[in-house]
């Protein structure tokens, strides 16, 4: 086996979990502070990403689209806590769960019909090319769009946790994620609170969405990563953001190396279920998850 | 005055347990099994057998086997139109590779087939809930795709990758126009309704209850667990098996993997939640509500471009309708979370008391 091909393909499937964990943070969010499996999140980043693209495309600057995109978000976010959340308070979670999967359908036909279905090509300024001095040193070839990607995501990650550590309004997140009654009962709003967590899920979506659509294009297939997404979570556990990031890096290094040295061998094309194979086993032998909440009433 | 359950005395204990215990409810069965067999082959046209209610009744299948596994046994799945594929595609092999079979004996063993995919990935279920295990059934959705376009012999190894499902005979008899095949259709889901109607009273379906109320208190008072959640998971994917098989040989005729896509499944499972979680007829009333819906767009966009002389195009018109349909499910969950079958329940108890309000 030849040793630089394994650590090329390890870190491609690393940086690609790191695209995985950005989709999937965004979940996290949600489902901490309202208990809430967001089906739409997939849409979200759809939704941010062509919303973004157009307007780039009708000669808007880069910056002032990307505010107008962020303020988008934001306010789609809140609707969405105003018009579909608020009235299903209380629900069972699989209602919740339905719910957000009607969203997903509203987003999809929102964002087509609103800016057309054609794919877009987004240009970050990042050249998707292997770096110079990485092949000719060590002869890994590594994409610089990953690499970046990466670095944003290391950035987001960061400041979203001194978001929560250090502001008020994060502290207030934090105590409706550990407790909705205990934090309803010192004084926080919880339905502000949503309303920002969905904000934020925005925001998330739309880092994910740029950073999938500069590497894939903006087209409808950018929903499908929610998909993606998905076991990461499992893996992860649903309430811990680090769980995401860990899950993702995990499910994307193994992917890699699965299709690469054990794909062949059944004919390929395994990428579609073996992240989820992957994730079903490791619960096999713990049910939450790597730094999910410990269930107690297993049976 | 017209639905009203006094007066009916039961003095044997078979009268008491029959499956519809109330006068109407049975005179009310019998007039709906009377239409589905005599009146709609007798009247319904072409397009309405094969467009309309063949789907409806195959999707009612597959809503009735996710109910069982979903709204009685609690246990939330995303796999279902996978099962539906391995339905579809055992039954195409069973009588491509043994005519002698017979079509219903390949049906249930293309059912069976399905049930064991269903067990095998409902073992997940013993160790986590919830959306864990939803989305593990997600898994299964992906495998199973994957499985039937890489292995060539469920396809018969086909170059196109699409396999057209045999000529249904039985006894000699080609069923091959739309009402023949509205015929198999009504009768093996009419059958199977009632299967599961006198499934969900038994002891299996309340342990199933048992399980989706509380399941440590289901295993407290010995309701073995396992046994339990591997039947339901069991028993949905064979109801979902039959129904793919039904898709396949009565409605598309021609089918590919890619057809059982999640989407079917998220379809499905619209379905009970519309019609309602946990009751068999709301399986019957979220199909038709989520078929009819569809062409009730295109019917109603039809009308419009008439009236106003626009002719709204082929997009616009797939957007919107993926906008009416998430807004309606929204809509419906806002409003009546409990489904269509409890609007039906105030309804009967409006009939009770009608017309007299005390």
């Amino acid at each position: 086996m030849n040793v630089a091909f394994f650590f090329e393909v390890l870190i491609g499937g690393l940086l690609a979990g790191v695209m995985y964990s950005l989709v999937a943070i965004g979940f996290v969010l949600i489902y901490k502070a309202s208990g809430v499996f967001n089906f739409a999140q997939g849409a979200m980043v759809f939704f941010a990403a062509l919303t973004f693209v157009s307007l780039v495309e009708r000669g808007v600057n880069f910056w002032i689209a990307l505010v107008i995109t962020l303020a988008v978000m934001v306010v789609l976010g809140m609707a969405i806590e105003k018009v579909v959340l608020r009235p299903l308070v209380n629900q069972p979670p699989i209602t919740l769960f339905m719910a957000t999967i009607g969203l997903t359908f509203v987003l999809e036909g929102l964002s087509q019909l609103v800016w057309g279905s054609q794919p877009h090509a987004l240009e970050l300024g990042i050249p998707d090319v292997p770096m110079e001095w990485l092949v000719q040193s060590t002869g890994i070839v590594i994409s610089q769009t990953d690499l970046f990607a990466a670095g944003i995501a290391g950035v987001l990650v960061a400041s979203l946790a001194l978001f929560f550590q250090y502001t008020r309004i994060g502290r207030a997140l934090r105590a409706v994620a550990d407790d909705h009654q205990a934090a309803l009962a010192v004084g926080i709003p919880l339905k502000n609170i949503w309303a920002i967590v969905w904000a934020v899920a925005g925001f998330v979506a739309l880092v994910a969405g740029l950073m999938w659509g500069a590497r894939n294009g903006v087209q409808f297939a950018l929903t499908f990563i929610a998909l993606k997404a998905l076991p990461v979570l499992i893996l992860g556990g649903f309430e811990s953001i680090p769980g995401a990031i860990i899950g993702g890096l995990i499910i994307g290094a193994s992917e890699k190396l699965a299709e690469v040295y054990f794909g062949p061998m059944v004919g390929g094309g395994i990428e579609s279920w073996f992240a989820y194979v992957i994730a079903l086993l490791f619960l096999l032998v713990r049910p939450q998850g790597l730094f999910g909440e410990k269930i107690i009433d297993r049976v | 005055m017209l639905y009203r359950e006094a007066g009916q005395f039961k003095s044997t204990y078979a009268e008491d347990q029959q499956i519809f215990p109330i006068r109407q409810d049975r005179i009310a069965v019998a007039v709906l099994l009377a239409v589905a067999f005599v009146v709609v082959p007798l009247f319904a046209n072409q397009y309405w057998l094969s467009a309309i209610l063949i789907p409806f009744l195959i999707f009612s299948l597959a809503a009735l086997g996710l109910n069982i596994l979903t709204g009685y046994a609690g246990q939330l799945s995303l796999g279902t139109s996978a099962f539906m594929a391995v339905g579809a595609f055992m039954a195409y092999n069973f009588v491509l590779r043994m005519p002698w079979l017979g079509i219903i004996p390949s049906f249930v063993l293309a059912g069976l087939c399905a049930a064991a995919v269903g067990i095998v990935f409902g073992l997940p279920s013993l160790r986590i809930k919830g959306f864990y295990l939803a989305v593990a059934t997600l898994a299964c959705q992906f495998f199973v795709l994957w499985a039937l376009q890489r292995i060539g012999w469920f396809m018969n190894y086909s170059p196109s990758g699409v396999i057209a499902a045999q000529k249904i005979v039985i006894l000699g008899y080609a069923f091959d126009s739309p009402a023949s095949k509205y015929m198999i259709t009504v009768t093996i889901v009419a059958v199977m309704a009632l299967l599961a109607k006198n499934l969900v009273r038994s002891e299996t379906g309340r342990a199933f209850m048992a399980v989706r109320d509380m399941d440590v208190a289901a295993s407290v008072i010995g309701i073995p667990m396992m046994k339990t959640k591997l039947l339901a998971f069991a028993i949905s994917s064979f109801y979902c098996g039959v129904a793919g098989a039904l898709y396949v040989f009565c409605y598309l005729g021609t089918v590919e993997p890619e057809a059982f896509t999640l989407d079917l499944s998220f379809r499905i499972l619209f379905m009970i939640i519309i019609g309602g979680v946990g009751s068999i007829l709301g399986s019957f009333l979220g199909a038709a509500f989520i078929t009819l819906l569809p062409i009730f767009l295109s019917v109603a966009s039809g009308a419009f471009s008439h009236a106003t002389g626009m002719e709204p195009s082929h997009a616009l018109l797939s957007n919107l309708e993926l906008i009416i349909f998430g807004g309606l499910i929204i809509f419906f969950l806002i409003v009546e979370p409990h489904g269509l079958a409890r609007l039906w329940q105030i309804a009967k108890e409006k009939l009770r008391l009608w017309p007299f309000p005390h």
